[in-house]
């Protein structure tokens, strides 16, 4: 710690920060704009002007950019200096020249930092009354809206795009006045992350697209701390609503998760919420084909009825849906009666995942943490298409070891352009084995292609390379190569990490990433141990139950079930559609509970409309083994309500019938005391800063009274929320809620959202009150044996041909994929395969390719991929076609016959 | 027309490129040079001309425009045969140079940024050019013109055909 003082008044501060960062750190109002707290300084923008003196009997001192000057002890500045607040009001005037005087058309307006900071600079009266420059905006694609004329020249749109995230088809054109911020021509944006420019910019250059077409005001939506539901990673999202549609999702910080930046899928991939396929009301087939609407009431006196009726209920819940559902329907049915809605072989890999988590006594990180390790070796996964932030987190630990010439020449860590010219685009030890070239392979050292089995074999011969009491494999000539160079990275690094994952199927392979992880540890390495895995609630599903769903098949084929409640799941997304199909012709009575129609639905006697995550709330646990709650929005004017509410109705249990959140989490965690921690995920409904209750809606939400004046003229009693300390209206407490509880980020003086600067204990640093979500799994021990199962050699099959899933990040998630922003981002499906073999084939590009799997015939475009070494294929996972596939599938392949 | 078969880097350009890469640790830091070269051959720096370096280098189209926009003297539009740039910083100014690019606009009867209609001069101001102590000064092509009079201006231009 530091003492510095600010105009003459002492404060402690951390060491090693810039004076800028720690101005507002002790809660000082310091204009800024080029600096940004994940993307550190460039002294570019000139804004964060202060006055620093030599000593206290220095009276004149000089300026000096905030930004740029490092915590010293005993450093004295003024911010409130008039020569400093005069430069920092000229510095926005002049950077403003240019800006049109267009706030009330600009989606920005309300909730922009350059709004903040002219009026915090004083600079409150525009004086330039000649012509204003004025440029072209670009399309860029279905997320992003652009507005050139609104730039002042930060740079952070290009720090972030360029250098933070990686992309390259985005950048700065021309010089002086002429500035221009844009792609080389206009199209869609490419990289996953580009949404994130809608915060990082600090004007309405870019907005969200998504919220443009239905467009409010920060200050009129009605907002909740939500998870995103897109992947299993569950990075922080606010989700807002106006008039019962859902409008946009933002970054919600999480110091811990995803800190600043959250990908495309999950920001743009919310519009499913408002879909035409949600269901809205009880929906009753009988007989079939015949569908009527039911009042809710008699929908559950129906369904009761049936189950009273019934031999054996079976319960099937859903990795999409939050524990509380998904244990509702096992008090429903009986622990020995749920199943997992995932087949033997997720459910199995799933397993090995926790069981790895709990017993290896390897570390897994944080997201946050990721971006600590110094040497990467990704086994398997494509990351950018199956966990996306993780991607982000992955490119900046690439960084760690070229960054140590840096602080060899003693570069702060925040002085980005320094450290920049120093590491000159070096690339850290990042190594990547995958079935095919990743989006994340421009980052990498060195990358490897081969079919799955050959990487698990790979990844054990590292493992053996690191630790000889490993067991090893037989590794084709330059495999062998790759293995030796990557263990010997992983060996010189201090802190190697190993990335895995479900998402090729393969249970050798999370093994061997384990026997990885383990050698490191072993020879005192500070190892960590990532996988990814599919869905927001995939290890929370698995905490619950051992059992999968051919074991629930099982129950019905053997006569033993005659009533089934399928929760939140899309059978044929699970298991191959004739299986399926065979399930429901024997099910007996089926129940369904879902928030979008599918093929599942159209089997079911009853269908339930259940909430989507903006209209529930509950709790998920994400690949790290951290629950996380997440708060509904809005109140629908319809019947959808959360599942576990629906299924509240059919359980007998008194304590549970009758329950509200923290109930049913008390009962949960009864049943399941390694859920313990859920508990303090989020405070319980009770909690009240003082006596009030967090409101949903900012204090100059409007139009409450006249919304609803069509229907009533006398406003209607606003929805109550029993199952959290969240309002839905404006009323309650207005400051800092607990960092759980937080539906927006605001604070005087800070619209934007910057204004998280506010909820920190330090900018940049933990959440007041600490981060959200509980670990509930901590590496404890190491009573792991190294595994042993390494798969044979892989042989091509010119007959069977393997089929390896390939993984997009718009497409391959089943909601986000009925949204329509990203539907124009979905490539049509196709199959791929290596330029030799297509050759043998005789399939050229666009040809179609007949495919023969699981009895079902598939004609798909021919793809030609060079990366591929050749001897499988490849076919996207998720789309409506495929996602039913057993991966790894066989078929035979020819051209189709015309 | 079809421009996209006629290729603008030709294979003796591209040999000429990657021998300047060969000196660096990245084959960035040919990227100024290489556009050089593409300007010394066409005059000026096309869209696929950007295109086709991108490739060349390994950069995106949009790392190379970022340079290519930047540099005022590489020219993102068809420039004439001749290129003038006139001086108009602070000490050109105090010795008139106003008076030379009046008499230049009217002469050529085009405005600074434009090409005269048969494609023979651009005329495009230009900061200091290190020779203050004999301005007014002009750049055509690669000859550098000192202490000009408006005199002297047409027998200078009769110089570039
Ligand atoms: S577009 Fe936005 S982020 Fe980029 S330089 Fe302009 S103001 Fe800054
Ligand atoms: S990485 Fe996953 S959890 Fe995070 S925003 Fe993207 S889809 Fe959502
Ligand atoms: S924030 Fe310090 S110079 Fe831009
Ligand atoms: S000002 Fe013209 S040459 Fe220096």
């Amino acid at each position: 710690m530091a003492t510095i003082y600010i105009d003459n008044v002492p404060y402690e501060v951390k060491d090693g920060e810039n004076l800028l960062q720690a101005c507002l750190s002790v809660g000082k109002n310091l204009t800024y704009f080029c600096w940004h707290p994940a993307l550190h300084s460039v002294g570019a923008c000139r804004q964060c002007a202060v006055i620093r003196y030599r000593d206290e009997n220095d009276t004149r001192g000089r300026i000096v950019m905030a930004c740029m000057e490092p915590v010293a002890d005993q450093a004295r500045i003024s911010i409130d200096a008039p020569e400093a607040k005069k430069f920092r009001a000229q510095n926005i005037e002049s950077l403003m020249i240019n800006h049109p005087h267009d706030c009330p058309v600009c989606d920005e307006g309300g909730e922009c930092h350059l709004q903040d900071m002219t009026v915090m600079s004083g600079h409150n009266y525009r004086r330039y009354r000649f012509k204003k420059r004025t440029h072209l905006n670009q399309y860029l694609g279905p997320f992003l809206h652009h507005e050139m004329n609104r730039c002042i020249q930060c740079y952070r749109c290009v720090r972030f795009y360029n250098d933070y995230a990686e992309g390259k088809d985005f950048g700065v054109f021309a010089a002086h006045d002429d500035v221009y911020f844009g792609r080389y021509e206009p199209g869609v944006l490419e990289n996953e992350f580009s949404g994130n420019l809608v915060e990082v910019c600090p004007t309405g250059v870019f907005t969200d697209k998504t919220l443009r077409k239905r467009y409010t005001r920060k200050w009129d939506l009605t907002n909740a701390p939500s998870i995103c539901h897109q992947c299993g990673l569950g990075c922080n999202i606010i989700a807002s609503e106006r008039y019962g549609s859902l409008r946009r999702i933002l970054n919600r910080y999480n110091g811990d998760v995803n800190g600043y930046f959250i990908c495309d899928r999950g920001r743009f991939g919310y519009e499913y919420v408002n879909s035409q396929r949600r269901i809205q009301h009880a929906l009753k087939q009988e007989p079939a084909g015949q569908w009527q609407g039911l009042k809710k009431d008699t929908a559950i006196r129906e369904i009761r009825n049936r189950i009273r009726a019934a031999k054996r209920v079976i319960g099937i819940g859903s990795p999409r849906a939050s524990l509380e559902s998904n244990f509702l329907l096992r008090e429903l049915a009986g622990a020995e009666h749920f199943y997992a809605g995932v087949s033997e072989k997720e459910s199995r890999l799933i397993k090995e995942v926790l069981h790895i988590l709990r017993h290896s006594g390897v570390r897994t990180p944080s997201l946050k943490e990721t971006e600590t390790y110094d040497a990467i070796f990704v086994i398997g996964e494509d990351v950018t298409n199956t966990a996306p932030r993780l991607a982000l987190s992955l490119r900046q630990a690439a960084k760690n070891q070229p960054k140590e010439k840096a602080k060899a020449l003693k570069i702060a860590d925040w002085n980005d352009a320094a450290i920049r010219e120093v590491i000159q685009g070096q690339k850290g030890p990042l190594f990547i084995a995958a079935p095919y070239a990743t989006r994340l392979d421009d980052a990498a050292l060195a990358t490897h292609q081969a079919h799955p089995d050959e990487i698990a074999r790979l990844a054990f011969a590292v493992a053996h390379h690191v630790d000889a009491a490993a067991a090893d494999a037989e590794l084709p000539e330059k495999a062998k190569a790759f293995a030796r160079q990557v263990a010997d990275a992983l060996v010189a690094a201090k802190k190697p990490l190993i990335v895995a994952g479900t998402s090729l199927y393969s249970p050798s392979l999370i093994h061997a990433a384990a026997n990885v992880a383990m050698a490191l540890k072993k020879a005192g390495k500070e190892a960590g141990l990532t996988y990814t895995v599919p869905e927001v609630n995939s290890m929370g599903l698995m905490m619950m139950t051992d059992q999968y769903l051919e074991q629930a098949f099982e129950q019905v084929y053997s006569g033993q079930a005659d009533m089934v409640i399928v929760v939140e799941n899309d059978l044929y997304r699970r298991l191959p559609a004739d299986q399926v199909d065979e399930f429901f012709r024997k099910a007996g009575t089926v129940v369904v509970l879902d928030s979008i129609a599918h093929r599942t639905g159209e089997h079911a006697h009853f269908v339930l409309p259940a909430g989507t995550f903006a209209e529930s709330s509950g709790t998920v646990v994400n690949n790290e083994g951290r629950a996380q709650r997440f708060f509904q929005v809005y109140q629908p004017r319809n019947d959808i309500q959360s599942t576990w509410k629906w299924l509240q109705a059919f359980v007998e249990k008194e304590q549970l019938a009758a329950a509200n959140l923290d109930d049913v989490i008390q009962q949960l965690t009864m049943a399941y005391p390694e859920l313990e921690g859920v508990r303090e995920a989020a405070p319980g409904a009770q909690f009240r800063v003082g006596t009030q209750k967090i409101p949903r809606e900012p204090h100059r939400y409007s139009g409450r009274t006249a919304m609803l004046a069509h229907i009533n003229v006398s406003e209607p009693k606003p929805p109550e929320d029993p199952d959290s300390p969240l309002s839905f209206t404006m009323e309650g407490y207005v400051g800092t809620p607990p960092a759980p509880l937080t539906p927006f980020f605001w604070s005087p003086g800070w619209n934007s959202v910057q204004a998280v600067n506010r909820y920190q204990q330090e900018v940049g640093g933990m959440l007041r009150g600490g981060n959200p979500g509980r670990r509930l799994i901590e590496a404890n021990g190491s009573s792991l044996q190294y595994f042993t199962d390494i798969p044979a050699a892989f042989h091509p099959d010119n007959f069977h041909w393997n089929i390896v899933p390939a993984y997009h990040i718009f497409g391959s998630d089943e909601l986000s994929a009925l949204s329509e922003p990203l539907q124009e981002r979905i490539p049509a499906l196709y199959l791929a395969l290596s330029p030799a073999d297509a050759q043998a084939l005789q399939l050229q590009p666009g040809q179609q390719a007949e495919l023969n799997v699981s009895g079902q015939t598939l004609r798909l475009p021919v793809v030609i991929r060079p990366d591929l070494p050749g001897g499988y294929v490849l076919v996207p996972k998720g789309w409506e076609a495929t996602a039913g596939w057993l991966f790894p599938v066989q078929s035979s392949l020819k051209p189709m016959q015309v | 027309m079809d421009t996209q078969t006629q290729r603008i880097l030709t294979d003796d350009m591209i040999a000429e490129i990657r021998d300047m890469y060969q000196h660096f640790p990245v084959k960035k830091a040919a990227c100024i040079e290489a556009l050089k070269l593409i300007q010394k051959h066409h005059r000026w720096v096309s869209d696929q001309a950007v295109q086709e370096l991108a490739e060349v280098l390994d950069m995106s189209p949009d790392e190379i425009d970022s340079v290519a926009t930047f540099y005022n003297l590489i020219f993102r539009k068809p420039v004439g045969r001749h290129v003038i740039l006139i001086c108009d910083s602070v000490s050109c100014w105090i010795m008139g140079y106003e008076k030379i690019a009046d008499y230049l606009k009217q002469k050529l009867g085009i405005q600074f940024g434009e090409t005269t209609p048969d494609g023979r001069f651009t005329l495009i101001p230009i900061c200091c050019l290190g020779t203050c102590d004999r301005a007014p000064a002009m750049f055509i092509d690669e000859d550098l013109h000192r202490d000009l009079t408006v005199e002297q201006i047409d027998a200078i231009l009769e110089r570039y055909p």
